[in-house]
């Protein structure tokens, strides 16, 4: 297995620490527990293309 | 009172996919008689229409109306949804494109067919298909609650029978095309229910806070309303309440590509490939899942107020929206309803049929036998999950569904692990399942049908989702007899799969059949 997989434990470890219970900082009205979770929802599906990417097989 | 401008919209909408539903039998002709064919679309999805039918396999009616729900009445908790629906993809990502490979390969409609394929063992298969039978009743039932709650908010309501007069209509409609479609039914409405659930949450998260003054106002009006609630809520998660928050979303996580109806659509895709780039696209829909959840402190914001928690996202359109746009959004709602209860009652009738009819009952079954039990099966699998809202409390529903969650996870063990390794002995899984089923329903039971269990342990309370506790105690289990088993010299059977099956060799893999 290619070690770009190694990508894809970073949503693991950010979202079951518990580092996100908290109101502050706000971010546009969110408390930072809502855009944290927003944060790393797209920062998760980013690695995940990349991973993606990198471990494609090229067509013959 | 009946708003007939939204009523009007909604049977047009409706109107609509149901032909879109009879017109999917002759999307990519081909002989519907198999069950390749009727039960997986002839596996030859693309990107696109994968991404459509998993999203709205996966993110279901019943989802959109429960977790709003769920934050109206509870609040933070609900938002487990928003971690539990991040953290599939990168499993999905590195676990799915192997059973896809190995189920192309030999022809495997069914999760089940695939263990048996691997480990010979009959009781496991059976295992495997009960399981997911009993998982996924209850959940096509609930799909019918998103449908109720709608018809109830349009303000069509009736005495006796005639309550349930249009849930029937709906759901005959439903069985029609399914039976005659099969797979390329929901896959076709997927596009549109998809359309228009994108358009309906846009619209509410740019309106809606428009009209409530802002997000900022939001959340601290909905901490606000959930610190006056009998037992109060709040906007963030107490440290407490983190483990079971968080064991919740694992779990979930790693329950729902176990679920029939999803492996359906996994394995009706054209390749791995399209697994793998959806793997990364599919989160679109957990961003949108994210704001439906605040949908729910919306109406706490708004001053909704009613004590059925699954009328509070069709209450807020009908304050906020006009007449033609809660038509649009309710439609929405009803027919993401349609889709899932479509593929699950597939994905059901495919495992009836190859792993309980044709196994025990019939194995000399044609491939037009096959096809023609699976579609009656689909049609009793509907008939059921009506009787079933029809006749006997809601509540029973949810608590079946909620223990069809921790069910379905103890075949993670034999499915997962074995598309990675052959070591476990077929009895000790067996017997790792029968105890996770167990403990997990005893857990919840004593719960009073509640997700999280308390485990005392060195004089601690550790409370987590119970799905979790008896997924270790399966795993345990089937680790501690895999040795027993092998000392004993109990037989293991044959396995049909060889280590470069599970390759999926990119893109350049053909479909079975050429389109």
């Amino acid at each position: 297995m290619s070690r770009w997989y190694w990508l894809l434990i970073v949503p693991f470890v950010a979202l079951l620490a518990p580092v996100y219970l908290k109101t502050e900082p706000a971010l546009g009205g969110f408390p930072f527990f809502y855009w944290y979770q927003f944060a790393v929802l797209i920062v998760s599906a980013v690695l995940t293309w990349i991973v993606y990417r990198a471990t494609r097989e090229t067509p013959q | 009172m009946i708003d007939g401008v939204a009523l009007t919209v909604f049977i047009v909408l409706f109107l609509f996919v149901t032909v879109l539903g009879f017109y999917a039998a002759r999307w990519n002709r081909a002989d519907l008689s198999s069950l390749n064919e009727w039960g997986l679309g002839g596996r030859r999805f693309g990107t696109i229409i994968v991404w459509f039918l998993l999203g709205g396999d996966l993110y279901t009616a019943y989802t959109f109306i429960a977790v709003p729900a769920l934050m109206f009445g509870a609040g933070a908790t609900g938002f487990f949804a928003v971690p539990y629906t991040i953290m599939i993809y990168p499993m999905a990502m590195i676990v799915l494109p192997r059973l896809w490979a190995v189920c192309h390969r030999h022809n495997w409609i069914t999760p089940a067919d695939f263990v048996h394929g691997r480990y010979g063992s009959r009781s496991l298969e059976l295992a495997v298909a009960l399981t997911g039978l009993l998982a996924t009743m209850p959940y096509i039932a609930l799909q019918l609650v998103g449908i109720q709650v709608v018809l109830a908010t349009m303000g069509i309501t009736g005495t006796g029978i005639m309550a349930d007069v249009p849930l029937i209509v709906a759901f005959v409609i439903l069985a029609a095309y399914t039976y005659t479609s099969g797979l390329r039914a929901p896959a076709m409405i997927a596009i549109v229910k998809d359309t228009l659930i994108y358009i309906t949450v846009i619209v509410a998260v740019i309106v809606i806070p428009m009209k409530l003054g802002g997000f900022g106002h939001i959340f601290a009006a909905a901490q606000a309303a959930l610190a006056a609630h009998p037992k109060p809520g709040s906007i963030v998660v107490a440290p407490a309440a983190f483990g079971a928050y968080a064991s919740l979303a694992l779990g979930s996580a790693l329950a729902l590509f176990l679920y029939p109806h999803s492996i359906t659509g996994v394995l009706s895709s054209r390749n791995a490939d399209v697994i793998r780039r959806n793997a990364a696209f599919l989160p679109a829909y957990s961003l949108m899942l994210g704001l439906i959840a605040l949908l729910g402190y919306m109406a706490l914001a708004a001053g909704i107020s009613t004590k059925t928690t699954s009328l509070a996202v069709p209450l807020l359109f009908k304050a906020m929206f006009p007449s033609w746009f809660v038509g649009v959004a309710f439609a929405a709602i009803a027919i993401g309803a349609l889709v899932p209860a479509a593929i699950m009652s597939i994905a059901a009738a495919n495992l009836f049929t190859r792993n309980v009819w044709v196994r025990y009952v019939r194995p000399a079954a044609t491939e037009s036998e096959e096809s023609g039990i699976a579609k009656v099966t689909s049609l009793v699998v509907k008939v059921g999950a009506l009787a079933f809202i029809i006749f006997i409390p809601l509540q029973y529903a949810i608590n079946l569904q909620l223990l069809g969650g921790l069910w379905i996870l103890q075949t993670l063990p034999a499915i997962v692990f074995g598309l990675y390794t052959r070591w476990f002995h077929a009895r000790a899984l067996f017997a790792g399942w029968l105890v996770g089923m167990v403990v997990g329903t005893a857990m919840a039971a004593s719960q009073g049908f509640a997700s999280i269990y308390p485990l005392h342990v060195f004089g601690a309370v550790w409370p987590a989702y119970a799905a979790v506790y008896a997924l270790i105690a399966n795993l345990v289990v089937a680790a501690v007899f895999t040795p027993v088993c092998d000392a004993l010299r109990l037989p293991r059977a044959g396995d049909a799969v060889n280590a470069g099956d599970f390759e999926d060799r990119g893109l350049d893999t053909v479909p079975l059949t050429a389109p």
